[in-house]
């Protein structure tokens, strides 16, 4: 058995108006002060608490993929963050092979501190970029000056890391399918072996979700993401990458890992505010705030907030829900007689590919990745 | 001091019928029955302050939520004038015109009438519809001029219309305010000294008529009585005159405003029986009380049965509820006599009960009871009204479900047509004629009832008016026109049903019976709305309007390309497990039209008129 290991760190310059993350600008954390290196210190002090309290519940496990994310993990020094990968490293020790993923915000990084990261351990690296369209930027409420974003990468390939994504949203207000294409272009236009790309969604409590209610602003027609997604799906085929989940695409071997760990149920820990964990069927998640997270971690508690017991229902479920959005698919015989016959419906529509059906797998098709979870509603109803 | 005790006032059973007066509380909506019936109250004593609340007899919830009657409510009342002690046994009315059958039944208990007019609104709708009943009873009516108080008042003004239509001296209007008391006490006087005594045979044979029966979960059926002739004494074994029933009378009383058990009830008096049945049907409204030891020969004349005249389906919202739902119609209906219904299957929305109703208020007011009382969520389909066939085989056909209208052959249909009776300023002519004319409205008369304020008479059928033409009247003339209705019969009508197609499937639910004229309009604006209002589905929808096999209007709900949410990282899995449960838990409440899932929302909000909303608070 292996562990996956999942670090949140949650600070950001400041928020995107889309972002319902758990994360946290110097201003709202009320430090006064505008580095964010300076509240972090603590923050690290209890993560590293926070590792010894996990290895005495899993006990002895190699750890086989780390990933931080945020908030902005590079808004730290190198420095702090090779302390928490030190610690893992000590306390579990890592796979061979481990990969060990950071999410960079292009505004965070440049080459000298790409460097670092990669020489305190990191192998592969995750940008955020979302549109290079200054008005789709401008709608989602994000800073960085998408120009930086071809540089940053160059760097990131010279600093050597084995892995290199990008992150895309498509279906901001105001984005057309021109617009969406020209962002592509530029993505596959980069260095990089991995591509995630995500419609947006309206989340509540956030600003846009706000301006969406209000009706300023106007969410486009599922057809036209549909239709972007289409487009997406050809182009990035043709440039050399393949689908492996419904929203990553990727060059072969350059899968990210870490992702296929929480889609296929593995276990997991998530370390530092609001973290989510999952270690055979159970869930649980972590005091949201990063002060009182750091409080009850000083305290010497738990940082859980609260948990969960899969069912053996509740686990069919996610399996499904998640496993049906691979590439992989997921058996036909894990199904129920009622189940199957939902399924074979949708099969006629043309949802899953029929060489997989044939070989007892359901793999959705193109048009079926667009009705996923359509498909998981009728299976489970 | 003319308030007297009730135990020194003359007791029941035991007054002599000279010193009885009866009279009921008419008026328009609004224009203040109940809070002079409340003045009464206090004036002669029978509340004490300190029990006294506004409106003291509207005493079902939903009357004291909407502020307003639904149901007559008779009173003994002691009260000294001139140096005798006399009984009044007063009955406050509804004034919406839902329930002028319940006035009717009121007044048919009563020798005279106080017919109350808002000396800031002055004549209404139903104070004339009120009127002309109290007339067609022989009842004396007094005019009374309420609302004194109010700066806007003008009791000089009303009280020549009043006179006018009454036909008396401005100076018979007594001017009161049933908010402050003013004038109450004289009113009062004047009611024994205007109003005549009942007159009656105190030795022939008990009779007396069953104005008002109601269940009560206690103590049975309570059947409130006027007797006209003879006795009825405690323990008596009285008989009903129609169907020769016996019962054993448990108790005998009056209300004072509560219960007051007595001897016995006498010539003119008003009062409640108890025998211990569980039906009201055994204790019918309308039928004639004689004792079982000396019957009556001849029956009182009795009451028509109320007509419904507005009709719609009540399903529950979820299926197992349909025996609840049924359990509280019988419930209800027992204190409703006005209230009909017999089950109905519909293919859209299962089993259910087509409803009759007097009218909206009606219906919205069982639907709320409905609702309240036996915790229940319905869905109701549009009103409609009754139709008369004549097939071309000549058949007789009534349909009072739009969707059994027949799809042709037909070679006749008939529609009820009403009266209708408007007031308003002179100011709106013009824009209430054109309103009743777009209603198919034909002008029946005209008239000033002065020189601001016209009286306005269409024939109209009620299938026009069920549905908006009130808060369309309302709407222009700023709220002062006022309307009153009544039945007068059928007339043919060039009607149509229009039906709704969903994926080619009919939805009965959604059928009407429409003028040809109004059909496509009709069509459009319901295909419009479902566009609107069924989320899109696995499957392109096409949403059309037919009469008979003829589309005559048509939408289209494109099929669903995206249903995928992008982004699943770790801690989305349990939000998103759980959005799927509880879309998976939506989808349960969807109602299946062949294989169209309809979310019942959109059923509700089809079937509502666009202002449902503020109806509810709407009086006319
Ligand atoms: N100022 C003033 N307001 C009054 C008077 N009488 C009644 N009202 C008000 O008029 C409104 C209607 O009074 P109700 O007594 O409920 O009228 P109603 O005629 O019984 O109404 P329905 O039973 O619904 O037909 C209430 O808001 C009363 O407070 C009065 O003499 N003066
Ligand atoms: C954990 S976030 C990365 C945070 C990082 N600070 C950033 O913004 O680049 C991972 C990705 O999720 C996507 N994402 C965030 N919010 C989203 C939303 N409301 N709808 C769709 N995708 C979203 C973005 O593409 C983002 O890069
Ligand atoms: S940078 Fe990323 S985590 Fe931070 S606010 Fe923006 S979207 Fe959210
Ligand atoms: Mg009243």
């Amino acid at each position: 058995m292996s562990l996956s290991v999942y670090v949140h760190i949650p600070y950001c310059v400041k928020r995107c108006g889309y972002c319902d993350f758990n994360t946290y600008t110097p201003g709202e954390l009320r430090q006064g002060s505008d580095s964010v290196a300076s509240v972090a210190e603590g923050y690290i002090d209890a993560l590293l608490d926070e590792i010894e309290i996990a290895r005495e519940q899993t006990g002895e496990q190699a750890i086989s993929t780390i990933f931080f994310g945020g908030g902005t993990p590079t808004l730290l020094p190198a420095k702090q963050l090779a302390r928490v990968l030190n610690r893992l490293n000590e306390r579990f020790g890592l796979t061979e092979n481990c990969e060990i993923t950071t999410e960079a915000n292009p505004d965070s990084v440049d080459a000298s501190s790409l460097k670092e990261l990669r020489e305190v351990g990191f192998n592969r690296i995750s940008f955020g970029v979302q549109s290079v369209k200054p008005h789709v930027l401008a709608v989602l409420d994000r800073t960085h000056n998408s120009n930086r974003v071809g540089e940053v990468v160059n760097d990131a390939r010279s600093a050597g890391f084995d892995s290199i994504s990008v992150d895309l949203i498509y279906g901001t207000p105001s984005e057309s399918v021109t617009d969406f294409s020209e962002s592509l272009d530029f993505a596959l236009s980069l260095p990089i072996d991995h591509l995630s790309a995500y419609a947006l969604i309206v989340e509540e409590g956030t600003k846009f979700g706000a301006a969406v209610r209000r009706g300023e602003v106007v969410m486009p027609d599922d057809d036209e993401s549909a239709e972007k997604y289409l487009l997406l799906d050809r182009k990035v085929s043709t440039a050399g990458f393949e689908w492996y989940e419904l929203s990553n695409w990727s060059k072969a071997g350059h899968q990210c890992r870490h992702n296929e760990a929480y889609w296929l149920s593995a276990d997991w820990w998530g370390f530092g505010a609001g973290a989510h964990s999952h270690l055979s069927g159970k869930r649980w998640w972590n005091i949201k705030h990063p002060k009182s997270y750091i409080e009850s971690i000083k305290a010497g508690g738990s940082p859980a907030a609260a948990s969960e017991t899969l069912s053996q229902k509740d686990q069919a479920i996610e399996d499904l829900m998640l496993r049906i959005r691979m590439r992989s698919g997921i058996e036909l015989n894990r199904f129920e007689k009622n189940q199957l016959t939902v399924l074979e419906d949708f099969y006629q529509r043309g949802l899953f590919l029929p060489d997989s059906w044939k070989s007892g797998r359901a793999v959705l098709s193109l048009e079926g990745r667009l009705l996923a979870d359509q498909v998981v509603r009728e299976v489970i109803s | 001091m003319p308030a007297i005790p009730l135990s020194s006032a003359p007791q029941p059973a035991e007054t002599n019928p000279a010193l009885i007066r009866n009279f009921s509380i008419i008026a328009h909506i609004d224009h203040g029955k109940s809070t002079l019936a409340d003045r009464m109250l206090g004036i002669t004593g029978v509340v004490e302050a300190r029990n006294m609340r506004a409106q003291y007899l509207d005493r079902m919830d939903i009357e004291r939520e909407r502020g307003i009657t639904i149901k007559s409510q008779a009173v003994r009342l002691p009260w000294r004038t001139d140096g005798s002690d006399y009984i009044l046994n007063m009955i406050d009315t509804p004034g919406h015109v839902d329930f002028t059958y319940e006035v009717s039944r009121s007044l048919a208990a009563c020798e005279g009438a106080l017919l109350l007019v808002d000396c800031a609104q002055g004549i209404e709708a139903q104070t004339l519809a009120n009127l002309y009943l109290a007339m067609e009873n022989d009842l004396t009516i007094i005019p009374v001029l309420n609302k004194i108080d109010l700066p806007a008042a003008q009791p000089e003004k009303f009280a020549d219309e009043l006179a006018r239509l009454i036909g008396c001296d401005p100076s018979d209007c007594i001017k009161v305010s049933g908010k402050t008391g003013d004038g109450v006490e004289h009113l009062l006087d004047e009611i024994v000294r205007r109003i005549p005594a009942p007159q009656g045979d105190a030795s022939a044979p008990a009779r007396a008529l069953i104005f008002d029966s109601v269940y009560d979960v206690y103590r049975g059926v309570v059947t409130y009585v006027r007797v006209i002739d003879g006795r009825l004494r405690d323990h008596d074994q009285i008989q009903m005159f129609s169907t020769g029933v016996k019962h054993e009378m448990l108790e005998v009383g009056v209300i004072s405003p509560e219960p007051i058990p007595s001897k016995g009830l006498g010539v003119g008096e008003v009062g409640y029986l108890i025998t211990g049945v569980k039906d009201v049907r055994q204790s019918r409204v309308g039928d004639t009380v004689t004792t079982a030891t000396k019957p009556a020969q001849v029956a009182l004349a009795g009451y028509k049965d109320p007509i419904p005249m507005v009709f719609s389906g009540l399903y529950p919202l979820d299926a197992s509820e349909y025996p609840t739902l049924r359990e509280a119609l019988e419930k209800l209906q027992l204190n409703d006599a006005a209230l009909v219904f017999e089950p109905e299957t519909s293919a859209a929305l299962g089993f259910g009960f087509r409803c009759g109703f007097l009218g909206l208020l009606h219906m919205e007011i069982v639907r709320e009871r409905l609702e309240r009382e036996a915790s229940l969520s319905l869905i109701s389909t549009a009103p409609n009204v009754v139709y008369h066939l004549t097939l071309e085989d000549g058949r007789e056909v009534e349909v009072t479900n739009p969707s059994e209208f027949p799809d042709g052959k037909i070679a006749e249909v008939r529609e009820p047509i009403v009266r209708a009776t408007i007031l308003a300023p002179s100011e709106f002519i013009g824009s209430i004629m054109e309103l009743c004319q777009g209603r198919r409205g034909i002008l029946q008369g005209m008239d000033y009832l002065s020189e601001d304020r016209v009286e306005i008479r269409y024939t109209l059928p009620l299938g026009e008016i069920v549905f908006d033409f009130f808060d369309n009247l309302k709407s222009r003339t700023r709220g002062y026109a006022s309307l009153d209705y009544e039945p007068i019969g059928e007339a043919e009508g060039d009607l149509v049903k229009v039906d709704i197609l969903l994926q080619g499937e009919k939805v009965d639910a959604f059928s009407a019976v429409i003028h040809r004229e109004k059909a496509y309009a009709y069509g459009v604006m319901m295909t419009g709305k479902l566009r609107e209002l069924i989320p899109r589905q696995q499957f392109e929808v096409p949403i059309q309007a037919a009469i008979g096999a003829r589309i005559i209007a048509r939408e289209n709900i494109r099929a669903i390309r995206k249903d995928v949410l992008a982004k699943c990282y770790g801690g989305d899995i349990t939000r998103k497990r759980k959005l799927l449960e509880k879309q998976k838990e939506g989808k349960k409440r969807m109602k299946m039209v062949g294989r169209v899932e309809v979310p019942q929302e959109a059923f509700i909000a089809a079937l509502s008129t666009s202002d449902e909303g503020d109806k509810a608070k709407t009086k006319k």
